[in-house]
């Protein structure tokens, strides 16, 4: 597959077909994780800026570990220690990034919309690292990668339900348009304060009974509550919500059999989720974080190595073809 | 009987060619369109469109304190290429015109700037600072010369407070101007809640933010018995409780702008800053209910809301953008492509333009009659121009109208028989 996009913002700005190919292309980067030296020259000599307005721990140490496996140069830069400290705006902030020429820009910003922001004005790639509520499109991509992982490809006929803070979570949209893109059937439940407007015309069944909500599904994302919920007056305390919509195995207990339990992470747990269902043998949380260093690789590869077609006036356009299976830029270095 | 000063030869008045003849600043009489006259200059409008100077009762000019987004002098010269003989301007500047001395200077900027109009017409402040804790002193604010008086921007969140300015200025014969929006359920909203600010992950403002307030504002109105006029209307459901009112008899009149009539929520998709306004665009259901109650005189007059900004100010996210578009340019062009699609009619747009306005405000307004002030404007409906910076006179130049092609031009304008100017190319 030739790879068209400059940017990655959302998930619906790509096709089932692109979503599996970036599953393909981490699969084979996940490999590489598992050698004694985890390094490849693949993206030698490229530069990538972590600029992390909202902080971050995992994903940021998720990018820099994949771009480093590359062999990429990652420079991090947080809100604390950029101009936008010294009050210069986002546009004037990433402009002067830009000028120091870097491939690609991983963004993370507390504002709904802040990498298309960018991505209009930048001329290098803008991966979206998570903008505000709106989209979490690396997140969403290492959860169904994890789940390909046991359920290969093909979800249609599995169920998937997303507990927790939908309103103001990215990961629940960009979950929900991920999964129903690859065939999945996609749940939502949370109580109505914490669902987004407009909801209903998701393309998502809504509960607010976790027990009913989780009647014969195959997986379940919970996601994480922020605990400032509760000031903004949208629950009453959190002891309520852990016992309401905290998952526990008296839910599961109706799911299917081999049911696999996500979090995006960092867990509150006894919050929303019992603590032992989060070690539990069906539980992936820890897959995902190591999915998504391989996930990561391939949105690297995939969006620095278009570049390069471009600049080489490949006679295809902007596309870029895709790494082979021989590929000597899979080799140690 | 003295001779006209001016005679405006050759132009469509109510789908018969006239001239307007003008004497000492106020309309003398119309006349057939080749009766012969020696005397007095003679403007030849080529078939134009004669309207009557339109009054925008709803504008932010941001001088004092925010010149770089727009002065008077560049805001005027807006008004007066827009179509646009008088403009009530809000007091939200810095200071805020809770004051004599920012209300003369406002005034006297105007008439400094533009000596011959567009009339510039200050809306007091209705509490201090526009903080919604005391009153701001209202007569002397209508002694210098506030036409109404608003907190616009800022809405009084107390009913009691809201009461009492409501008195208090009854006993000065002015009308109070309510942006209606209860602050705690808007707070934070960056467009409308619905589907789309749920799909963007966008903080909505619901509708009933501002319907409650629209009820709360009728139900005094009546309990008072005192006249309210509610700014820039936005819903279905607000619509609903004004023309339930207005059937009870209560004194309620109400303003829309030309882009609730056009644009709906969608214009905000990617993210846009320029469609980011307050009320915020809604769905294309409040568009339908608006269009009918501006049909019916539920709505009883348009406004711009006209809400400049610099250009550094809308490119940010959208959270940090502030509300507002630039419209006096662009009024008269988006308000006529409602008549080519059938929604007013030529009348209509006189009407919710230029004389209701100018009843609500107690503003001389021309009806060509003889005595009427001489203020016209000449428009040219099939002359098509196409926005860009350059052609806006505003310093704002956000508009989500940029790049599009917008039909109609005002050619020339004319303000107590003075000519402000005449496109001589255009006409």
């Amino acid at each position: 597959m030739l790879w068209p996009h400059k940017d990655l913002l959302c998930i619906s700005q790509l096709t089932a077909a692109e979503i599996l190919y970036v599953f393909q292309v981490a699969r084979r980067f996940a490999e590489i994780n598992t050698r004694p030296v985890k390094k490849v020259p693949t993206l030698k000599g490229k530069s990538v800026i972590l600029f992390f307005v909202e902080p971050s721990t995992r994903t940021k140490t998720s990018f820099d570990i994949a771009g480093k496996r590359l062999s990429a140069d990652t420079y991090s830069l947080a809100a604390s220690s950029s101009s936008l400290r010294k009050g210069e705006n986002l546009k004037d902030s990433a402009l002067t990034l830009q000028a120091m020429h870097p491939d690609a820009l991983v963004l993370r910003h507390h504002q709904s919309g802040a990498s298309e922001f960018l991505a209009r004005r930048l001329s290098c790639s803008v991966i979206n690292a998570g903008d505000g509520w709106h989209a979490h499109p690396t997140q969403a991509l290492l959860d169904g990668f994890t789940l390909s992982e046991v359920w290969g490809d093909d979800m249609a006929g599995k169920t998937v339900l997303i507990v927790g803070d939908i309103a103001h979570s990215r990961v629940a949209r960009s979950d929900v348009l991920l999964f129903t893109a690859l065939g999945a059937r996609v749940r939502i439940c949370a109580p109505r304060t914490l669902l987004p407007a407009g909801v209903r015309q998701w393309p998502v069944e809504v509960f607010s009974d976790l027990t009913e909500a989780c009647n014969g599904v195959d997986a379940v994302v919970c996601l994480r509550l922020q605990l400032e919920r509760q000031k903004a007056g949208l629950l009453p305390d959190l002891r309520e919500y852990a016992r309401t919509y905290g998952l526990g195995a008296r839910h599961l207990s109706k799911a299917n059999p081999g049911v696999l339990v996500m979090h995006p992470g960092p867990m509150n747990r006894g919050v929303e989720i019992d603590a032992a269902l989060a070690d539990a043998e069906n539980s992936l949380i820890l897959d995902q974080v190591s999915a998504g260093v391989a996930t990561r690789m391939a949105l690297l590869f995939l969006f620095l190595t278009r570049k390069d077609a471009t600049d080489q006036g490949d006679a295809r356009g902007d596309q870029v073809e895709s790494p082979q299976p021989q590929s000597p830029s899979l080799q140690e270095d | 009987m003295p001779g006209p000063d001016l005679i405006v030869r050759n132009v469509l008045w109510q789908d018969e060619l006239v001239s307007l003849w003008i004497e000492q600043g106020v309309v003398q009489r119309l006349a057939p369109p080749d009766e012969p006259c020696s005397e007095g200059e003679q403007l030849h409008g080529g078939g134009a469109l004669l309207l009557p100077g339109l009054i925008d009762a709803h504008v932010h000019l941001r001088e004092p304190g925010f010149e770089y987004k727009e002065d008077i002098a560049s805001g005027l010269e807006a008004a007066a290429r827009g179509g646009f003989s008088a403009v009530l301007a809000m007091a939200n500047t810095r200071p805020v015109n809770d004051s004599a001395a920012v209300t003369s200077f406002m005034r006297d900027r105007a008439a400094e700037a533009h000596p011959f109009g567009p009339r510039l017409h200050p809306v007091g402040a209705l509490t201090k600072g526009l903080a919604g804790q005391e009153l701001a002193p209202l007569a002397e604010l209508a002694e210098a010369g506030c036409v109404a008086f608003s907190n616009d921007g800022l809405p009084v969140a107390s009913p009691d407070l809201f009461r009492r300015a409501m008195e208090y200025a009854s006993d000065l014969g002015l009308v109070v101007i309510d942006h209606c929006e209860d602050p705690v359920l808007a707070e934070g909203a960056s467009m409308n809640e619905g589907r789309i600010s749920g799909l963007l992950g966008l903080k909505g403002q619901p509708v009933v933010a501002e319907s409650m307030q629209v009820a709360r504002d009728i139900l005094l109105a009546e309990y008072l018995d005192l006249p309210i006029h509610l700014a820039h209307i936005s819903c279905r459901q607000s619509v609903e409780l004004i023309r339930w009112a207005k059937a009870r008899g209560v004194r309620v009149s109400a303003e829309t702008c030309p882009h609730y009539l056009l644009w709906t929520e969608e214009m905000v998709q990617g993210y846009n800053t320029l469609a980011k306004v307050n009320p915020p665009l809604r769905t294309d259901d409040d568009v339908l209910a608006l269009r009918q109650a501006v049909r019916e005189g539920v709505i009883d007059i348009l406004v711009t809301d006209h809400a400049p900004h610099a250009d550094h100010e809308k490119e940010v996210p959208m959270d940090e953008a502030p509300n507002g578009i630039s419209g006096l340019d662009t009024a008269l062009s988006l308000s006529w492509k409602l008549v080519r699609e059938g929604v007013l009619s030529p009348q209509d747009l006189c009407a919710l333009w230029s004389a209701r306005p100018g009843a609500l405000f107690s503003l001389p307004v021309n009806r060509f009659q003889h005595g009427d002030p001489a203020d016209f404007i000449l428009f040219n409906p099939d002359l098509e121009w196409t926005v860009t910076p350059e052609t806006l006179r505003s310093k704002g130049k956000n508009t989500p109208c940029l790049g599009q092609t917008l039909p109609g031009r005002v050619v020339a304008h004319g303000i107590t028989g003075k000519i402000l100017f005449h496109d001589v190319d255009a006409s």
